[in-house]
């Protein structure tokens, strides 16, 4: 038997967060997610998807927005808003209750780890199980155009890849946030289904309808726009690609007008701080100690 | 050691455990004992932290609500209800486990052959049966070798092979000075296993004893299920019912309520007048 020392901080490092903790956790999440069928689906269906509006769009490659944001760029964002923000976000939420109910949550917090290493582990280990899936999907896109001679570049996908990755450690973040207010999977998915259907369409038509009603500002139209993540990607998107912010009508044109090259910077700040103030409130509610 | 003092947790508007104060000393091996719901498993979670609580928990001196995972280094466990990552195997899960409790890495393969589990060691938990999840359960409790053990019901899922097995590998972890805290419904294992018997009921202590003198001190009574020769079962019905026993006939035997410490007696009755018991089961209440 251990011999018990009185020096028990000392030795666990008291009980501050341990980042060798949060790794174990990170290794953990990602083993179990090359194990998830439901992650294997969505990587394949999205990587499929990805070489599908590929293939689609090159024929008409040689209509350019400008600096190579063809077709091909802003299918491949459009799909990031609708599949990527639907994965991440439908991981995030059902992760803690799948482990809530299987008793798995209860066996690791049964070990010396604390809820907020628990909680980064997971965050830190999705966002790594969907890099890998965005790294396959925009992979095969990249090597399509590049097998076909089209005009997606390397560096134009390697930054959609790196924005696509922000939109979905916001997602992921959000879905923590559902999946540490439920207790069972199902209610969980229901909700983060939800919570995508108000991003990526009613976020959409809510802001048109809002225009049509009162007859918002186009100021305001932006910042109402922009306030969602999936349309600050979108935003950041296009910039970052080159694009042009003309395909956003006038809330784009008022955007480039009043806030020129900082646009994007604005996008991306959005996207942080759509990422930090979910996981924030993650924290704050797992933290306190719902009893498992 | 470990002292609780005034321990008090609600589930609702209801107390699931009202004031409970325990103390055990190094070296100790205790069993709580109650009915359903009389708080057992609820004071493992408060030890463990999994739960939130009123009043105070101390291991080895070490407050468990101000520091959690301090505390929870000193302890083993073996819950009742077991919940791994299914997806992982024996090996991944020791690992894991290991990795969280910083246990060295030697530990591994000792606590793999302790339990029995050296051929298993690639399966998938999800593949494994119900004894062989308890002893995995019992290799990652013992995996840094703690000085605290809690488990809860660790038998209750097994055959009888497999829980004599158990209850061999338990007997061997007491003593050595290490805490051994065991929550179950059967008294005949606690008997074996520990050396003080803490009995709850509705979330209060009703008694502390040794195990022997628990079913006395609580007056608690057993059911004998007889099986008896020569269709002698009316019989032996009136004979016990005429010696004041609560006895009735059900189809296969006589049903017969007896002392939980003297259950040979009514067997003796019958055998000085000339019935003979065949078989005999224990129910206990």
């Amino acid at each position: 038997m251990s011999e018990v020392d009185t020096g028990v901080e000392e030795q666990v490092g008291g009980e501050g967060v341990e980042f060798r903790l949060i790794r174990v956790i990170v290794v953990k999440v990602l083993q179990e997610s090359l194990r998830d069928r439901w992650f294997w689906l969505y990587t394949i269906g999205f990587a499929a998807l990805a070489a599908s509006l590929t293939l689609v769009a090159i024929p008409d490659s040689s209509v350019v927005l400008s600096g190579g944001f063809g077709r091909t760029g802003a299918a491949l964002v459009a799909l990031v808003q609708l599949v990527v923000v639907l994965m991440a976000i439908s991981l995030g939420a059902r992760v803690l209750p799948s482990e809530r109910e299987s008793g798995s949550l209860a066996f690791v917090l049964s070990q010396p780890i604390g809820r907020t290493e628990v909680l980064l582990g997971t965050f830190v280990g999705l966002g790594g199980a969907l890099l890998a899936a965005l790294a396959a999907g925009f992979g095969v896109a990249g090597v399509l155009s590049t097998l076909r001679d089209a005009s997606v570049s390397a560096s134009v996908l390697i930054r959609l890849t790196g924005l696509s990755w922000l939109l979905s450690l916001c997602a992921v973040a959000i879905g923590l946030v559902i999946g540490v207010s439920q207790r069972k999977v199902g209610a969980a998915t229901s909700t983060a289904l939800f919570v995508w259907f108000v991003l990526v369409f009613l976020g959409d038509l809510g802001i048109m309808g809002s225009v049509l009603a009162s007859r918002l500002p186009v100021e305001s139209l932006f910042l109402a726009a922009v306030l969602n993540p999936v349309e600050a990607f979108r935003v950041a998107a296009i910039v970052a690609l080159d694009g042009s912010l003309d395909a956003l009508g006038p809330a784009g044109t008022y955007a480039v007008d009043t806030y020129g090259d900082r646009v994007g910077l604005i996008g991306v700040g959005v996207l942080v701080a759509w990422v930090v103030a979910p996981l924030t409130l993650a924290w704050l509610v797992f933290r306190r100690g719902a009893d498992l | 050691m470990i002292t609780i003092e005034n321990l008090v947790k609600h589930y609702g508007r209801t107390a699931v455990l009202d004031g409970v104060d325990i103390e055990i000393a190094d070296g100790e091996s205790v069993g709580l004992w109650g009915p359903n719901g009389a708080g057992k498993t609820t004071i493992m979670r408060c030890i463990l932290g999994l739960v939130r609580y009123e009043g105070s928990i101390r291991v080895h001196g070490i407050d468990a609500k101000r520091r959690p995972k301090a505390t929870r280094r000193l302890i083993g466990t073996v819950p009742q209800e077991l919940g791994f990552y299914d997806d992982l195997t024996i090996r991944e899960t020791l690992q894991l486990t290991r990795r969280l409790r910083r246990a060295p890495a030697e530990r591994l393969p000792l606590v793999i052959e302790q339990v029995g589990l050296e051929q298993h060691a690639a399966k998938r938990v999800r593949e494994l049966s119900g004894g062989m999840k308890q002893r995995l359960a019992l290799a990652l409790a013992l995996l840094d070798d703690p000085p605290v053990l809690l488990l809860d019901e660790p038998t209750s899922s097994l055959d009888l092979a497999s829980r004599e097995l158990m209850v061999r590998q338990l007997e061997d972890l007491r003593g050595e000075g290490r805490v051994l805290l065991l929550c179950s419904h059967n008294l005949e294992e606690l008997a074996m296993l520990v050396d003080r018997v803490v009995a709850l009921d509705n979330g209060r202590v009703v008694e502390e004893c040794p195990p022997s003198q628990l079913a006395d001190r609580l007056g608690l009574s057993s059911w004998l299920h007889l099986s008896v020769a020569g269709g002698d079962e009316a019989r032996a019905h009136e004979l016990l019912a005429a010696k004041g026993f609560n006895a009735r006939l059900n189809g296969h035997g006589v049903l017969v309520e007896v002392s939980a410490q003297r259950k040979a007696v009514a067997l003796g009755h019958l055998s000085e007048s000339g019935v003979e018991v065949l078989d005999f089961e224990v129910w206990r209440r």
